[in-house]
């Protein structure tokens, strides 16, 4: 049997968060055949052979060029159906939390979302998923075949493992969709996603007011196009920040490679959505901040002085 | 404009999660329970679209899955302004969402709903699909995690974030909408609103969900992340941290 991942694209290339989901459908140990939506060749699909797809199939239809949810999930439903496979496995970004349950209910079964673990053996396919706002994880049994399963962003880290990836171009006919995007509103060029940025630098009440959250964004500026600024719940309901930069319970679950809390105290609905990064350093002032619980490294005392000492030292390192 | 609000009663997000002796599920012994956030939203878009419209001309209808105890997340959103409420009765809610999805959809099937709201997501099991799983279900169009809303007649528009950028999707009603944070500032009840909420019609009707293909086999509490150092104080420590990040994190 194989499993079906389901890649994405925008503007006709390939996102870079494709490479997690080849990655992850592996760990249900059958071949890989990766799956896209595009009007034609999507840029960069080939790519995912180097991380183990055994085969790329691109499913071309004009009603692809932006994200069409109805004909995306119906095309593939439909190759789902027809290809017996084990799973299918979606990336639970903004837009595969939309896409995944489309296309799981026509397969009359739901999605196992959010996964950060997965597991097939004799006793069959056991997922791990955070719940509770990351206070405890759910291990649950998947019956249904095909599963149909969406993986964390940032928990399944792309490895290399290069197969033959031969190719596959399907036209395939859609229904037209009541549902259109008529347009995207990008952000300004050069702002990183949160959800995407390797480097987090979040800023909470303890930055006092907006202007000086420009310390923070100087500092991810420091890391060179790898970092994003982020924000606490409290100064993203006080209009400081977007709600697009929040962090936590109800705003982005992030897991980056290094997460700088600044200003922070730490509420338990700000540690649900940071807890899982991989390295933690906390700023405060108040050394009893429960921040620091969860920090790998603290450093306690007046941002206004900490921050800019270490804008300056990345600087060195990355000029 | 006649809408229905299906809402979810879920634990404060500020609980501290005790796992109980089966293994699999939360010891609720101490647990406050709250309207899940995410569905304060749709609520509160769903009172605004009433409020626009000639007087006595909309409805708008609470439906909860859940135990005899959601009625008071039903009242809840009843004291914010919704007209009636619907508790479809069940000892469990189903750890499989397409389970619960049924249950709701059969119950909504019939009605000429203008617009079926959901929040996005709930903030206990973080499934983040039964809108979409319902409107699939009853083969409305779809649109999730909204963060802005107009509409014109039959037509909406509506903006959701995705990763650097906004979509803005165009869609005909009756649709299924989630609700995500951004769209509104959802209000508090008034004491006239929980005053008035007790006489509020609030149907209770037992249903008996499917079991579906998720099982759980157990809830766990997440790794403990190893014990943290305070490297220092003030702008002196900083050298002493990027050392630390450079050749023991190896992040830098």
């Amino acid at each position: 049997m194989t499993t079906l991942a389901v890649l994405e694209q925008r503007d006709g290339a390939l996102r870079k968060i494709s490479f997690e989901v080849v990655t992850g459908a592996q760990r249900l140990g059958q071949p890989v055949e990766a799956v896209v939506c595009g009007t034609g060749a999507v840029q960069g699909a080939d790519q995912v052979a180097k991380f183990g797809a055994d085969k790329i199939v691109t499913l071309t239809n004009p009603a692809f060029a932006r994200y069409a949810p109805e004909a995306c999930a119906q095309a593939l439903a439909e190759r789902a159906k027809h290809g017996g496979y084990r799973a299918i496995v979606f990336v639970a970004s903004a837009t595969g939390r939309d896409l995944a349950p489309r296309v799981a209910a026509k397969l009359g079964v739901a999605v196992a979302a959010d996964l950060t673990d997965l597991k097939a053996d004799s006793n069959g396919l056991v997922v791990t998923r955070p719940v509770y706002a990351g206070k405890a994880l759910l291990k649950v049994k998947v019956a249904s075949q095909p599963a149909v399963l969406s993986l964390r962003p940032n928990v399944f880290t792309p490895v290399e493992r290069p197969k033959a990836g031969a190719t596959e171009t399907v036209a395939v006919s859609v229904a037209p969709g009541r549902v259109t995007v008529r347009e995207i509103k990008a952000a300004p060029a050069g702002t990183l996603d949160v959800a995407e940025a390797q480097v987090i630098i979040s800023g909470g009440r303890g930055l006092k007011e907006p202007a000086n959250f420009k310390v923070l964004e100087e500092l991810a500026h420091a890391f060179g196009g790898r970092a994003a600024v982020g924000a606490s719940r409290a100064v993203v309901d006080a209009g400081w920040r977007a709600h697009a930069d929040q962090v936590g319970q109800t705003g982005k679950t992030v897991s980056p490679a290094l997460y700088i809390a600044v200003g922070i105290s730490g509420a338990i609905q700000h540690l649900a959505g940071m807890r899982t990064s991989k390295v933690i350093v906390a700023i405060n002032k108040d050394k009893d901040a429960p921040i620091f619980k969860v920090a790998d490294y603290g450093v306690v005392g007046d941002l206004f002085e900490i921050v800019p000492k270490l804008t300056e030292e990345i600087r060195k390192l990355h000029g | 404009m006649k809408i229905a609000v299906c809402i979810k009663r879920v634990p404060d997000s500020e609980t501290r999660v005790k796992i109980a002796p089966d293994g699999k599920s939360l010891d609720e012994a101490g647990v406050k329970f709250v309207l899940n956030p995410y569905d304060e939203f749709a609520v509160e878009e769903a009172l605004r679209r009433k409020e626009k419209a000639p007087p006595g001309a909309g409805e708008v209808a609470v439906f909860c899955l859940g135990p005899t105890a959601a009625q008071e997340t039903i009242r809840t959103a009843l004291a914010m302004g919704a007209d009636r409420g619907v508790l479809l009765s069940a000892d469990r809610i189903p750890s499989d969402p397409l389970e619960s999805a049924k249950v709701l959809a059969a119950e909504l099937k019939g009605s000429s709903w203008d617009l079926i709201l959901f929040g996005r997501m709930a903030i206990d099991d973080y499934n983040t699909q039964v809108g979409t799983l319902v409107a699939e279900l009853l083969d409305l169009p779809c649109v999730s995690a909204v963060s802005h809303l107009d509409i014109e007649g039959t037509r909406g528009i509506a903006e959701r974030e995705i990763e650097g950028g906004i979509e803005v999707v165009d869609f005909p009603l009756p649709a299924v909408l989630t609700t995500d944070k951004g769209l509104n500032e959802p209000r508090y009840p008034a004491l006239k609103g929980i005053m008035a909420a007790k006489k509020k019609p609030l149907d209770v009707k037992p249903v008996q969900p499917g079991t579906g293909t998720l099982e759980i086999v157990a809830l766990m509490p997440p790794p403990e992340r190893k014990e943290g150092k305070i490297v220092g104080e003030g702008a002196g420590a900083v050298g002493e941290l990027v050392r630390l990040l450079r050749e023991e994190a190896k992040v830098l």
